[in-house]
């Protein structure tokens, strides 16, 4: 929009109002040129209808659609038990590495192991040398359940992770703050507690709000060893109707739950830049 | 001379090649000439390809395929192998096989997706109990109280659902071998599978446990019968279905069953 001179825009003023506009437009057309280009072209494919008939048929849709839904709940209630479990084994093993006493040292050992172990190893083998080793000892029903160690494989793999955060985000704390502290007269513990995990957790929340996601969607591995989650039951209906649009379902019920989930962490992540700054 | 002589043999290569051709309706229709590539599980189970090496034709399918191969006018050297997951089979666009044969049950909505053959086999569903369930008697009744487990690719999900609808929800699995694991792991009770693998697995893989009952195949509106997986709208299908056919009239088909297949009579019916 030209305005005259008189509303006392300065001509630099003026020159950025149409230097944005000017990248609006680009923006704009060059957005629809590539919506435009998918819709057109992807289309034109040779094996278009193939496609789209397995991947995206309505009618498939919605025959296994609610059963998805459905399924969708054993993901809640896995992932519901499982966060909680994993920010404090999380926070433990983060503190058990980063212990001073020389007594302790063993701790530290263990901390380090278990990270090391659990974050090398692949989420789905430890999913089935858990599932299915731990059970196979010989435990009566019904603590033997795929529920109970395939949710405790979770637990351990992604505590690994998520104390790795933590002890980058007590890290983080300024040695000084503790030297501080310390010369105040608090003991290493109180030093812990109230100076520098408050600020070392507020600091991860955002890489922490991330392995939530990341969680969310590994609650699925958990269909290898029996419990019917939205993956499997997906899987169910691909085989019955030899059509792949049940996946497609279960990829949106995930976008749904996960894309405001990253967009939170994002805005977390935000705005702890502008707070630093 | 010499050069004479050789294209002499090779006019006749061409002339037997070409008679090759003329013969057999699978000439030219198959990924390539000469060859018929068919493609079997990743691994290939027991009975159905002994020791996950279906080039040796021991083991019912194995045998079958090159059955098949052989009344198509196919040598057994130029029957190629390979390998495919249920979902490369499915998956739209240009398959690796012109054939696949990996116990794929016959259902009007996959066969809307690709073609299948007439089936080579009809398969009875089977109960497979573990150690601490084996003396259940083969009731509906009983069978319903038992936790189930079975794999979550096959027909055996619905006639679970439909037919035994177990108390509580059934556990699925990926694979036949994480069914035993977790029949191992006393996880489960009982899984349902066609009968052959049933026995197999009862007998040789999974300790203490028990076939205690099938289910008639034709007891349901969709028995399951086993069909060699083509590409929709495979020009080979009318040539695998004749020469399937000829293999049931000669009585070639019922001879390979009873080679590889154990004898299924001795397991009592569920009613």
């Amino acid at each position: 929009m030209f305005r005259p001179s008189a509303t006392g825009l300065t001509r630099r003023e003026r020159y950025e109002a149409q230097q944005r506009r000017r990248a609006l437009i680009v923006a704009s057309a060059s957005t629809a040129g590539v919506v435009a280009a998918l819709v057109v072209l992807v289309p034109l494919a040779p094996g278009w209808d193939k496609v789209r008939n397995s991947f995206f048929n309505a009618e498939v849709f919605a025959k296994s659609f609610p059963k998805l839904l459905e399924a969708f709940w054993v993901n809640v209630m896995i992932f519901a038990w499982c966060a909680p479990a994993i920010a404090v084994l999380g926070l433990l093993i983060a503190l058990a590495r980063d212990v001073k006493s020389p007594a302790l040292f063993p701790l530290r050992i263990f901390g380090a192991a278990f990270t090391d172990i659990f974050r090398g190893v692949p989420v789905i083998l430890t999913v089935y040398l858990i599932g299915f080793g731990i059970p196979g000892l010989g435990l009566p029903r019904p603590w033997n359940s795929p529920y109970i160690w395939g949710s405790l494989a979770l637990i351990l793999t992604y505590s690994a992770y998520v104390a790795e955060i933590f002890r980058a985000g007590i890290d983080s704390v300024h040695h000084s703050q503790r030297a501080a502290a310390l010369s105040l007269g608090l003991s290493e513990r109180q030093v812990m507690r109230d100076v520098v995990l408050p600020q070392a957790v507020r600091n991860v929340v955002p890489s922490q709000m991330n392995m939530l996601i990341a969680l969310q969607k590994d609650v699925s591995l958990l269909s290898f060893i029996g419990p019917v989650e939205i993956f499997r039951q997906a899987g169910v209906f691909k085989s019955l109707l030899a059509n792949f649009t049940p996946y497609v379902g279960a990829a949106l019920i995930f976008l749904v739950v996960t894309i405001p989930a990253t967009r939170y962490a994002d805005h977390l992540m935000a705005r702890q830049m502008r707070d630093r700054r | 001379m010499s050069k004479m002589l050789a294209f002499a043999l090779s006019v006749c290569a061409i002339t037997t090649t070409a008679a090759f051709a003329d013969g057999h309706c699978a000439a030219g229709k198959t990924l390539t000439d000469g060859k018929l590539t068919i493609a079997t599980g990743n691994p290939a189970y027991f009975p159905w390809v002994l020791d996950d090496a279906p080039e040796a034709g021991k083991g019912f399918e194995a045998a079958v395929a090159f059955a098949v191969a052989a009344e198509m006018g196919f040598a057994a050297e130029d029957v190629v192998w390979v390998r495919s997951s249920f979902d490369e089979a499915i998956q739209p666009g240009a398959k690796n096989f012109d054939l696949n044969i990996q116990q794929y049950s016959i259902t009007a909505e996959r066969d809307q997706v690709v073609d299948f053959s007439e089936p080579y086999y009809t398969a009875p569903m089977a109960v497979l109990v573990g150690a601490n369930a084996a003396d259940t008697p083969a009731t509906l009744e009983a069978l319903r109280a038992l936790k189930w487990g079975a794999v979550g690719t096959t027909t055996a999900v619905p006639k679970l659902a439909n037919v035994i609808a177990p108390q509580s929800d059934p556990l699925l699995y990926g694979d036949n071998a994480d069914v035993n694991a977790a029949i191992t792991a006393n996880q489960i009770d009982a899984a349902l599978f066609d009968l052959p693998t049933a026995l197999f697995l009862s007998a040789v893989m999974i300790e203490g446990s028990k076939v205690i009952g099938q289910f008639a195949p034709d007891q349901s509106d969709n028995p399951d019968q086993f069909g060699m997986l083509m590409e929709e709208g495979s020009p080979l299908k009318p040539c695998v279905d004749d020469a399937l056919a000829a293999l049931k009239a000669s009585g070639a088909l019922a001879g390979i069953e009873a080679e590889w297949l154990q004898d299924t009579t001795g397991v009592p019916l569920i009613e």
